[in-house]
């Protein structure tokens, strides 16, 4: 769906701030998230988890379990049946471990019982007899022959020889002659770089109500990005048929990209349909980080060749990431985004896909792109250092704009990237003085953005009211811009409309709330909708006014007549022809499907000042700045939230966060205690500055914003602290032992 | 394991429940007397949206044992709107945008009223370190901490 | 799993039910170390004594110059009292970085203590206060250098039915202060990675008398290093002084590499924070550098 051909038309409610209408809820404690579900006679299960990180599971024995009072059922996989589909295997496998625990922490058996407490109890009345495996959670050391095999027979036929099986799948994406282009450049830098795991840290664990019936109906209410996408793997692993697993998202605490995926619902399902009771399952903080998906870690290898005048002849990438104990295909989009924001003669990128006895990698914001990235800008940096050039000519120099040939293949239309170069440059931070031991750093960032399968149902209210229907779980205040997007298009007041998200029996199917897709294909399918309403309400109005349907304008939230019959008739309002929509055919709605297409993609730079203490290498993050592309920024507020957001995960990401194992591939630090997540005190206000470069494919311009922001922080902070006490730090996070340790080395 | 009579005061009135000693005061709040709009992230005191006051001091109840509640006074976020007024922070958070997925604001509007409450007048940074135990993932603080300004601007002013 | 949870009313009556006891009993104050250790099922006490009912052990009081700090006083309680603030202001910022100002809440510097952990922020600087504990038991009262309660980490050096009524932290001459720093990768919420409590005493023209220096989470328990104080005494803490300070205190430390630290870089770095403790203390104190 293109852009209005008015494209320049002056927008009356979107771009405002109105509040958001699940607002009081969210202040008053009365919103109802994923555990704060409860059934009449609901049974509460547990899960018992591997100890180790890689074992065959030789026999389970729950009959202890069983025979304590108050337990009314224990699962193992044996339950499960051995579902056809890859994907919905691999879900039911991480769930309930088949034969071979495959990481810390993996899920073996689980218990329902009358209480938690009773619950936890039968769980170490559970015996399980393992034979310990030798393990591996290195992805260098993993991809080596002889290493340990997570899965046999999971590696596709394009991986080379030489290589483990737990090399899944191989990609390669680019163009031009790397030679050449190499032959080309006055220098040429070649470093590696290593990122850690990083854990998506939503503050709410996965929780879940199930409730199956004997006639063979269930309900599950759950946290997620996607109940349609819940429904369709549960259903499948429980060999249920769609209509009659209903499935309802509760508010969600924070996703991220972690909750597009399911970790206990077929449990709870299972031990529902078991017990012929609800069954509830929320897990502990201890189990969200060691079962749940964090994102990859990766090992890289970037070669860059420049010219003395800073213009990129060739760039070549080299990614290898883990994501845990099955395939993922993360990589492919590493490989994909790495060289996006330049424009360039020639390129290359490859990547590996490599499974580790680690949890099942989930998406997290931008899969992929952040560490990919991480690697290009900080050679990018490395070369303005060495060359003595300024690093936002450099990047304007060679930046991606309308009709480069992408990195990873297709031609770019208007994208922002020039233009977020620009009001960086252009910007006070930009120029900002800075004392002994500070530094400030920079990178662009960039993600795809998503479309993807669609549903709005949008109701004209006898009233006058409008109410919307739509599927997509509202992780950042997406109610509040889709019920903007409609009051714009009606032309009535936002508060006349009022959004929600829909069960999976209510609405066709939607993808999950992810790839920054919810403003962008939510939107463009209200907005259809409601012109669909809006051609009804014209037509009612011609009926009532006794003139032809293509005579009737909608104006200001009006029918007007046109043409020959204007000014005949005074103006019907929405209400007034909802008012009488029984006279004159019945109730009026409008709705849109639709697989939607045309996201754009989404360009940003990041300026950040940190000072270093040299003496304990602790990082400081002084000052940040973010520029992005929004397209058009609907709810300017929750478009600046994404931005900083996202920002504060990545400088999460840069200086503390990360998966720690010990020898025994036994994860370290399992809770909010050590995987540190940034805290309020550690960081500055995120500044934020919004271009708004309309995207061709939606009808207001819109473009995804989310994913973009958690990408450049990164680089930013490697450059920054680069800058600040000269040492260039190629593995993440930047804690300040790596760091200390780079500076001792210095001298 | 024996089950204890608890007599306590929520918000101004009186409660009365039962637990057994093995549970906390968030596990009562939620389970025993549907006050679930404290949360559980963490159940180690190391992300604060569980956060209430018992007896004038703000707490994480996942680290106060039910029991204790005996004879003390909890206010939690369901006691902070008085009857259909939103209390400033309450109305800052919402206009200000200060909440993105919602699940740490329970937590973080109890600790803020505790800080103005004892300091009306506080710094960017005195906000940043008392919020310091109220994790939040989706905003990075900046909307929240401009908030908690904006109300403590306007309960100064009231 | 068969809990029981007691509130006696008197010491004795605490220590009567704590030696009692068959099996794994813990003593509850601020909870912020109890209740985690529960959640995790670490542990599984038979029995919870909740002493917080026992006359004394919420106030602090003044007792011959210093101060008798009960065994239930949070963290933001002693925050709040200025006299002892301005006694010993090193104690107390130590015991308030423990966690966060809902842990302050409730967090005490006796569970800190008892915690066992030689990363436990109140402990050097207890140690370095010359403070005492006062100690109940079936055999009555007794009272113990807090330097002598650590014994390994997670042990400590309590028999059966004994715990900790109150901390003494005692009167001080002038010219005297002290000053806690620890290292921690974020600004709050983490666990010390190295720490080091300094407290010492000057004349009046600003020579450093005598002083105690005290490391943390660098050895099985916190390590008073001698050597460090001897490194300052009779200076004025000039830079000479200062670098031999934080080589004996690197010299002192014996720490591992775990998920929150390196054994390179607690050394170096507890040098690095001895330095700055001291010269905080040393300003306070009255000296100028």
């Amino acid at each position: 769906m293109a852009l209005d051909l008015h494209a320049k038309r002056v927008f009356k409610q979107v771009g405002t701030r109105p509040p958001r209408p699940d607002g009081v809820d969210k202040v008053t404690g009365r919103a109802m998230f994923g555990a704060d579900a409860t059934a009449p006679g609901m049974l509460f299960a547990r899960v018992l988890r591997s100890p180790h990180a890689h074992a065959v599971i030789k026999s389970i024995d729950a009959a202890d379990a069983l025979a304590l009072k108050g337990v009314k059922a224990v699962v193992t996989s044996d339950d499960f049946g051995l579902p056809e589909d890859m994907f919905a295997r691999d879900v039911q496998d991480n769930c309930l471990a088949r034969g071979k625990a495959l990481y810390h922490g993996h899920g073996v058996a689980a218990v329902a019982a009358i209480s938690d407490a009773v619950a936890k109890q039968a769980l170490k009345l559970i015996k399980v007899d393992y034979k310990v495996l030798p393990h591996v959670t290195d992805v260098d050391e993993a991809m080596k022959p002889g290493a340990p095999v997570v899965q046999e027979g999971r590696s596709e036929e394009n991986v080379g020889a030489g290589l483990s099986q737990n090399v899944t799948t191989y990609c390669e994406f680019g163009h031009g002659d790397l030679k050449a282009g190499f032959a080309k450049a006055d220098k040429i830098i070649e470093r590696s770089f290593k990122t850690a795991a990083t854990h998506q840290g939503y503050i709410e664990p996965h929780a879940c109500l199930a409730s199956v019936t004997s006639d063979g109906k269930a309900d599950l209410w759950c946290c997620t990005q996607g109940q349609f996408a819940v429904r369709t793997v549960c259903a499948e692993i429980m060999g249920m048929e769609a209509s009659q697993l209903r499935v309802t998202a509760s508010e969600i605490g924070g996703g991220f990209g972690g909750k597009t995926t399911v970790f206990i619902e077929p449990i709870a399902l299972a031990l529902s349909r078991k017990t012929g009771r609800p069954v509830k399952m929320v897990m502990s903080r201890e189990e969200v980080f060691k079962a749940t998906g964090p994102t990859v870690s990766s090992s890289m290898d970037v070669k860059i060749g420049m010219t003395k005048d800073g213009r990129i002849t060739a760039g070549e990438a080299k990614l290898r990431y883990q994501g845990g104990a099955f395939p993922t295909g993360t990589v492919t989009m590493g490989a994909q985004s790495a060289f996006a924001a330049y424009d360039l003669e020639a390129v290359r990128t490859y990547g590996w896909n490599v499974m580790t006895n680690r949890p099942k990698e989930a998406a997290y914001r931008a899969p992929g792109a952040p560490m990919a990235i991480f690697a290009v800008e900080s050679v990018v940096d490395e070369f303005c250092q060495e060359l003595g050039l300024d690093p936002l000519d450099v990047r304007l120099k060679n930046a991606a704009k309308k009709g480069t040939k992408s990195a990873y293949g297709p031609t770019f239309d208007e994208i922002g990237l020039v233009a977020t170069l620009e009001a960086a440059t252009a910007h006070p931070h930009y120029k900002a003085p800075l004392g002994p031991n500070q530094g400030r750093g920079l990178s662009c960032g960039f993600w795809f953005n998503f479309g993807g399968n669609t549903c709005v149902s949008l109701n004209i209210n006898t009233d006058g009211t409008v109410g919307i229907t739509e599927g997509n779980p509202d992780i950042g205040g997406s109610r509040a811009s889709i019920s903007l997007m409609a009051a714009e298009e009606l032309g009535i007041a936002y508060d006349k409309v009022r959004t929600i998200i829909a069960d999976t029996n209510s609405l066709g199917y939607n993808d999950i709330t992810d790839g920054s897709r919810v403003t962008f294909s939510v939107g463009l399918a209200t907005i259809e909708a409601a012109r669909n309403a809006i051609r009804i309400m014209c037509a009612r109005a011609a009926k009532i006014w006794g003139i032809d349907e293509d005579a009737v304008v909608w104006e200001d939230g009006a029918a007007k007549p046109s043409g020959p019959n204007a000014g005949d008739f005074e103006p019907m309002t929405l209400a007034d022809i909802a008012a009488v929509s029984a006279e004159t055919g019945g109730p009026i709605a409008g709705h849109h499907e639709v697989n939607a297409d045309g996201a754009g993609v989404s360009f940003g730079v990041h300026l950040a000042d940190v000072e270093v203490d040299p003496e304990t290498g602790a990082t400081k993050v002084l000052r940040y700045t973010v520029f992005q592309d929004a397209g058009r920024a609907v709810h300017p507020d929750y478009v600046e939230g994404q931005m900083q957001g996202g920002a504060v995960q990545g400088i999460g990401w840069a200086l503390n966060e990360e998966y720690i194992y010990n020898d025994e591939g036994k994860l370290q630090n399992a809770g909010f205690l050590d995987y540190r997540v940034p805290v309020a005190s550690d960081l500055p206000n995120i500044d934020t500055v919004i271009l708004e470069i309309p995207n061709p494919g939606h009808p207001y311009g819109v473009r995804g914003v989310g994913e973009t922001p958690i990408v450049p922080p990164l680089a930013a902070l490697a450059n920054a602290v680069s800058r600040a006490v000269g040492v260039r730090m190629t593995e993440l996070p930047m804690s300040p032992p790596k760091l200390l340790k780079a500076l001792s080395g210095k001298g | 394991m024996k089950s204890m009579h608890i007599s306590t005061t929520i918000n101004g009135d009186s409660a009365e429940f039962v637990c057994g000693p093995d549970e906390t005061l968030l596990d009562v709040l939620r389970n025993r007397l549907g006050l679930t709009g404290a949360k559980e992230g963490c159940g180690t005191g190391d992300c604060g949206a569980c956060s209430v006051t018992l007896n004038g001091r703000l707490v994480c109840s996942c680290l106060v044992m039910g029991a204790e509640a005996e004879g003390a006074e909890i206010t939690t976020i369901e006691g902070m709107a008085e009857g259909d007024q939103l209390h400033p922070l309450q109305k800052a958070f919402i206009d200000h945008a200060a909440l993105q997925c919602g699940i740490c604001t329970p937590g973080i509007l109890v600790a803020a009223k505790a800080l103005l409450d004892k300091n009306p007048d506080p710094t960017d940074t005195e906000v940043r370190y008392w919020l310091a135990g109220n994790l939040c993932r989706c905003t990075g603080y900046d909307k929240i901490i401009r908030a908690v300004q904006i109300a403590a601007k306007e309960m100064r002013s009231a | 799993m068969n809990m029981q949870y007691a509130r006696p009313e008197t010491a004795a009556e605490a220590a009567g039910l704590l030696a009692a006891a068959g099996g794994t009993t813990r003593v509850l104050a601020g909870g912020t170390d109890v209740l985690v250790q529960l959640k995790s099922g670490m542990v599984e006490p038979e029995l919870i004594v909740d002493i917080k009912r026992i006359p004394g052990v919420r106030d602090i009081t003044k007792e011959d110059g210093g101060f008798r700090i009960g065994a239930a006083v949070s963290g933001a309680q002693l925050g709040e009292h200025k006299a002892l603030v301005a006694l010993w202001p090193g104690v107390v910022e130590a015991v308030e970085l423990i966690g966060s100002t809902q842990v302050q809440g409730r967090a005490t510097m006796v569970g800190n203590l008892c915690n066992g952990s030689p990363a436990a922020d109140s402990v050097p600087a207890m140690v370095a206060a010359n403070a005492i504990a006062r100690i109940e038991g079936p055999n009555g009262t007794r009272d113990c250098p807090v330097q002598d309660i650590p014994v390994s980490p997670g042990k400590i050096s309590l028999k059966k039915g004994e715990f900790i009524t109150s901390i003494f932290v005692p009167a001080r001459p002038k010219h005297t202060s002290d000053a806690y720093l620890r290292f921690i990768p974020r600004t709050e919420m983490d666990i010390a990675v190295v720490s080091a409590g300094v407290s010492l005493e000057l004349d009046g023209d600003g020579t450093c008398t005598s002083a105690r220096v005290v490391l943390g989470a660098v050895a099985p328990t916190v390590v008073l290093v001698e050597d460090a104080a001897k490194a300052i005494v009779g200076t004025k803490l000039e830079d000479a002084a200062l670098a031999a300070l934080a080589k004996a205190c690197s010299a002192a430390c014996k720490p591992i590499d775990d998920k929150r630290g390196t054994v390179e870089f607690r050394t170096q770095v507890a040098g690095v924070l001895a330095k700055r403790a001291a010269l905080i203390a040393y300003d306070r104190a009255g000296g100028r550098t």
